[in-house]
């Protein structure tokens, strides 16, 4: 969808930006990512032609931008700023029919269109249309200037560090309902930031620049596990493998189709269950399949009876579509080894277990 | 409790307004000044005439002379040139008006020509701080999405640096109400006709019969555009409301 051929920006004697290419495919989120002064923002910018390359080319679809009015251009590509520059004298209505209006679109429709958006972004309409931006909260106005963005509907959107200014909590509400946008939406974007978790919560795609040139462009899992340099290692941190734990989901490290029993089987049943399998302990579940709790091996083998007579709770429970960082710290807080997964009906459809996480994550490493 | 307070001082300042206007019936100065009453309609219409033409041609070289010092090429040069308006400012509004005269002869022209002088400064200067103070993120924010360079001019720069440019035509018709009255001395009318006159034939109602209208003006002149600022200016980026 965007592709950048060698391109150069030359301030003076300085080189922002040095020989860059880079291919964005559509419904991507492209972080880029780096240090203050390493030419992110020049090509980010560059893209809008808001400033100028030096050399080299910028496709949009296959159509060379060097080609395309630049007044055109923009109106094409949505632009969110960190500082978000809403117009203070105009009504967040006009400010997000501000494209539209450029365009020429009818009024009705783009009226329509600004309350509709405002409502996506969890914004009363019928409260905020004719408010001035001055009378909104920082989160509140940074969630109109994304609406702005995307009020003419333009396949490509260009974020510089959106979430930058906005409160730590507040950040991570507006990042996961942009998250949420996009997944319906699928525009292309290319997001500037300098924050190694926003990017490897948003992005599809990281870029790393360095000095004006692009060091690595990977998956954020790749660039997580597979460091180009030290460069990039030290960018990441430290703890990258922790980071990785937030990309994968319980259900891709998850054992499936664990053994169980249910509370009318004898406990020889469930010893016997465990031994054949080697495992320390076997979860019961209801008549429907729903994790109710546990019986360990070393409390049953020498006992009679049923399963439902020496059930104990479960050590933790974690939802299938949960990411690894939110299984990992409940099993710290809990003490526990492994975790009974469940998917949105609560019903038992595996495990994980710390050993299982961490040869995961060594696997991928080696790669 | 404040409003209370607040419809007290009210009341306080209509009791003065009739002990003031008492003590000068009783001093026989209100008759005086109302004696003149015929000239002071007549000269205050000449006076009025005087501040409209000599605001309006200074607003209409002022803004777009602010806008045009705020753009591309001409911005470095921008403080050298205010210099030159500044001068306006500087020699004293007797000797612009003398040197007005010298070329324009006498009447009302070199009386406009002077006031303009004189008024153009705050008119300029508000003109290019306002443009200034609109944040540079806010031109991004516009050329990002597309905006032409007029565009922007129009609808994200003045609408906010309308409220500094107001400001700076109010002060500059301050100024020029209370200079209006040497126009008299280049044969250029108005109330300082009555001024002039009063000092000369040391007729203190006289003078007064001028001054007094000329006060009025300044200050009803000023209450109109402060009340434009007021209403004209989108409330998003009018700090009166």
């Amino acid at each position: 969808m965007i592709r950048l051929e060698r391109v150069t920006k030359i301030f003076g004697t300085i080189t922002a930006v040095d020989r860059v290419d880079m291919d964005v495919p559509t419904g991507a989120v492209c972080v880029l990512l780096g240090p203050s002064g390493c030419g992110k923002t020049t090509t980010m910018k560059m893209i809008n032609r808001l400033i100028p390359p030096t050399s080299g080319k910028i496709f949009i679809d296959g159509r060379d931008t060097a080609g395309i009015d630049e007044v055109t251009l923009r109106r094409s590509i949505g632009y969110v700023i960190q500082q978000i520059g809403l117009f203070p004298n105009k009504t967040v209505e006009e400010n997000i029919c501000t494209v539209p209006d450029l365009l020429g679109w009818d009024r009705r429709k783009s009226r329509a269109r600004a309350a509709d958006l405002l409502s996506l972004v969890n914004l009363d309409p019928a409260i905020f249309l004719k408010r001035y931006p001055k009378e909104l909260s920082g989160g509140q106005q940074q969630r109109v200037g994304v609406v702005r963005a995307l009020a003419a509907d333009p396949p490509v959107l260009l974020m510089d560090e959106p979430f930058g200014a906005i409160d730590p909590i507040n950040r991570e509400v507006i990042q996961d309902e942009f998250m949420k946008i996009q997944a319906e939406l699928k525009k292309t974007v290319v997001f500037v930031s300098h924050d190694i978790d926003e990017a490897v919560k948003m992005a599809s795609h990281i870029a790393i620049f360095r000095e004006g040139r692009l060091i690595q462009y990977d998956t954020p899992d790749t660039i997580l596990a597979t460091p180009a340099d030290s460069f990039v290692a030290d960018f990441v941190g430290g703890d990258r493998t922790l980071k990785r734990l937030r990309l994968i989901k319980v259900s891709q490290a998850m054992m499936k189709e664990p053994p169980r029993v249910v509370g009318e089987d004898t406990l020889e049943t469930a010893v016997a269950r465990m031994r054949e399998h080697g495992h320390g302990s076997i979860v019961m579940v209801g008549p429907r399949g729903r994790a109710r709790g546990m019986i360990r091996l070393d409390e049953a083998q020498d006992k009679k009876g049923v399963v439902s007579e020496h059930v104990v709770p479960l050590p933790g429970v974690i939802h299938v579509d949960d990411d690894l960082r939110n299984a990992v710290s409940m099993m710290f807080s809990h003490g526990a080894t492994w975790l009974a997964c469940v998917d949105d009906d609560g019903f038992y459809t595996g495990y994980v277990t710390q050993r299982g996480i961490t040869q995961l994550l060594g696997a991928s490493d080696r790669d | 409790m404040a409003a209370s307070l607040a419809s007290a001082a009210k009341l306080l300042v209509v009791l003065g307004v009739f002990a003031l206007g008492a003590f000068l019936q009783s001093r026989g100065v209100l008759p005086g000044i109302l004696r003149h009453w015929s000239d002071v309609v007549y000269l205050a219409r000449q006076h009025i005439e005087l501040v409209a033409i000599s605001g309006s041609i200074a607003a209409l070289i002022g803004v777009p002379l602010g806008i045009v010092l705020t753009r591309g090429v001409v911005r470095p040069y921008a403080d050298a040139i205010t210099q030159i308006v500044n001068l306006g400012t500087t020699i004293p509004t007797l000797a612009i008006l003398a040197l007005a005269m010298s070329v324009l002869g006498i009447g009302s022209p070199p009386a406009i020509f002077g006031l303009v002088v004189l008024t153009l400064l705050p008119i300029v200067l508000n003109t290019i701080a306002g443009l200034r103070m609109v944040p540079a993120h806010l031109i991004e924010a516009a050329r990002g999405m597309g905006m032409t360079g007029t565009q922007i001019l129009l609808t994200v720069e003045l609408p906010n640096a309308l409220f500094v440019i107001l400001a700076g035509l109010r002060t500059a018709l301050a100024i020029n109400v209370g200079t209006v009255p040497l126009a008299f001395l280049i044969g250029g009318g108005g109330l300082g006709e009555l001024i002039f006159t009063g000092i000369d034939l040391m007729e203190p109602t006289m003078l007064l019969a001028g001054a007094i209208p000329t006060a009025v003006l300044a200050i009803v002149i000023d209450f109109l555009v402060g009340q434009c600022q007021f209403w004209l200016i989108p409330r998003g980026v009018n700090p009166l409301r």
